[in-house]
């Protein structure tokens, strides 16, 4: 049989979402108002508008939504600029997915969980944490830190409170960078607020934000006595073909496409500084 | 072992090409490359090493990979690979050992899972005939990669020797072939083959770059090698030309970019270079912002990087083109010399 992994299919914006000032969740269904395809929490697909260009992202919506595949998409290059110009109804095309996903059904079984993200690095984390939450008794305790540059920009406001917040056994702590009015929850950066939490280091951690966020918050997690074989991160790279072939996410001897983007940190490790 | 006088060679030429399409080192304006087959071309087989290599009948320099129609908010795709459904079987005739390597390079990219189909229907529809090397350059070194030039494989192997072709079946697609032009081909060579052979390998010996060392490039050493300073000086002179990625065989960065046209928007890819300074650019930033980490990136690639995801088999050939063409004289072999290990002085 032939693998169609390059040739893409015709999906349909359904809804469209506005998030915060720059970034916009898209829903996205086949012709025929099903799901295009079934994919892991981490996997990522190839989204298009013809004549303008492809671009991978993460998909956000959870594999246990059978109905709609969602993408949150920043508005901060050429695709995603005219991306954020369509109207619902608009058809693009998706390809995927493509690449490992988190252990969910691996590693993460029976542990409890702390998912860090920053600012759009929510997105693909979001599509972990609703799996988690669908299948709950799966997993221990669950512990999330996000941030962002203010409280507009915090991604997906909505479900955190209305969901998140009063899921069991599951804590949500908030924090945006500098005092804004109507924001009376804590203000600071993500690595010093992770620590001031003093968390359990036995917990597997997630991290997914800007680099600059991943590494200190690393460092500070290290510090907390987490181990680096239990932190897992996902990497972005320029991509074109997905599937490991097209040489431009190549580092050392993986291609994120393919081999990531889920990696742990000691897999980082052993990477040449490139990424 | 079968064989065919040389003045025979066009009457070979025209029956394989009654039934498939032939690809063949064919000379024009001065430079020689694999091209179509017809009556009245000057096919040149003597020629070591065409500028470009047969890489591009598998994967084109620019290939069409589909087409758009948009109307309003409405997308169709036209899968154009159905013209490849007829894709003519085709043979391609004369390649070298090194070139056949790159193949079998190429091979374990494109057609590992998930397949690029778009290079399998063309790596299928093939029958490859190589020809080994009696007269190897100052600029060869495919000994170092373990290639034999003397005997590449292929689905059959072919040996230019005085009056005759020699003709060495290997495979099921070489012995259809070889049944297509049975009538032109008498037995006998077995003597010749093997005393060209023997010429030949004392001439590999004594090439100057014969006994490169890349003891030094195994996986442990992946960020030890990233990390030496010398990668600042041997890339000093880089232009970032990408001339060495396009004459290379193994080389296989593509680009996927939509363009308008008034049937649609045509996708397509074509080939791409690792060594330009946007190659890697995101919206979000640039993981390589120096010629110094785009040629590190090149020469890890082949010498570190792919051996390590594929069994210790290197991405270079050493089939010198690179060697060649730089207008900068920089190269693998200085990269190797440099880097590969302590026997290289």
């Amino acid at each position: 049989m032939i693998n169609e992994t390059l040739i893409p299919k015709i999906g349909v914006v359904t809804d469209i979402r506005k998030d915060t000032p720059d970034v916009k969740t898209f829903r996205v269904v086949g012709t025929d108002g099903k799901k295009l395809f079934e994919h892991m929490p981490g996997q990522c697909a190839m989204v298009s508008i013809p004549g303008v260009g492809e671009c991978m992202f993460s998909i956000t919506s959870s594999p246990t939504n059978k109905e709609y595949m969602e993408f949150s998409i920043k508005k901060c290059g050429c695709v995603t600029e005219v991306i954020h110009a369509i109207e619902v109804g608009q058809q693009i095309t998706v390809r995927g997915p493509y690449g490992k996903n988190f252990p969910v059904e691996g590693d993460f079984k029976g542990k409890d969980l702390l998912f860090i993200a920053g600012g759009i690095g929510l997105a693909p984390l979001r599509s972990v944490i609703n799996y988690v939450r669908h299948y709950r008794n799966n997993y221990g305790k669950v512990v999330i830190v996000y941030g962002a540059r203010s409280k507009d920009d915090l991604v997906d406001i909505d479900e955190i409170k209305t969901e998140w917040m009063n899921e069991p056994n599951m804590e949500v702590y908030l924090t945006i960078d500098r005092p804004q009015d109507g924001w009376d929850g804590h203000v600071g950066f993500v690595p010093a607020y992770v620590k001031e939490l003093g968390l359990d280091p036995n917990m597997t951690a997630v991290l997914c934000g800007p680099p600059i966020m991943i590494k200190f918050t690393l460092a500070g997690l290290l510090e907390l006595g987490f181990d680096k074989s239990r932190v897992y991160t996902t990497l972005e790279l320029r991509m074109k073909c997905g599937i490991g072939k097209c040489g431009r996410c190549n580092v050392g001897d993986k291609f994120v496409c393919k081999d990531g983007p889920v990696f742990r940190m000691t897999e980082l490790d052993e990477l040449p500084d490139e990424y | 072992m079968l064989k065919i006088a040389k003045e025979r060679l066009n009457e070979l030429y025209a029956k394989i090409n009654e039934s498939m399409g032939l690809f063949i080192p064919i000379k024009r304006a001065g430079e020689v490359n694999y091209a179509v087959w017809g009556e009245g071309k000057e096919v040149s087989l003597e020629t070591l090493k065409t500028v470009k290599s047969p890489k591009n009948m598998f994967f084109p320099q620019t290939e069409n990979m589909m087409q758009f129609k948009t109307e309003g908010k409405n997308i169709e795709i036209v899968d154009i690979r159905e013209e490849y459904k007829e894709l003519r079987p085709f043979v391609l005739f004369g390649v070298k050992a090194c070139d056949y390597k790159a193949i079998e390079v190429l091979d374990k990219v494109f057609l590992a899972d998930p397949v690029d189909t778009y290079y399998q229907n063309r790596r299928e529809a093939t029958t490859i005939v190589t020809l080994a090397c009696s007269r190897p350059e100052e600029s060869c070194f495919c000994g170092v990669f373990g290639i034999d030039a003397t005997a590449p494989t292929g689905d059959v192997t072919t040996w230019l020797d005085g009056e005759y072709l020699y003709w060495q079946v290997n495979t099921e697609k070489g012995k259809a072939l070889t049944a297509l032009v049975k009538d032109l081909l008498t037995e006998g060579g077995e003597k010749e083959v093997a005393s060209q052979q023997e010429t030949t390998k004392t001439v590999l010996e004594k090439l100057p770059f014969a006994n490169l060392d890349l003891s030094r490039f195994k996986p442990e050493n992946l960020n030890e090698l990233f990390e030496a300073k010398e990668w600042e000086e041997m890339s000093e002179a880089c232009l970032g030309c990408g001339t060495c990625t396009f004459v290379c065989p193994t080389c296989q960065c593509f680009d996927i970019r939509d363009i308008k046209t008034n049937e649609g928007v045509l996708r397509y890819r074509c080939w791409d270079s690792c060594m330009y300074s946007d190659f890697t650019q995101m919206a979000g930033g640039n993981n390589r912002t120096t010629q110094l980490q785009r040629f590190r990136q090149r020469f890890m690639h082949k010498l570190v990087y792919y051996p390590s995801q594929n069994d210790g088999l290197y991405s270079c050939v050493g089939c010198g083109r690179c060697v060649n063409k730089c207008p900068q004289k920089l190269n693998i072999v200085k990269v190797i010399k440099t880097l590969g290990g302590k026997n290289n002085d």
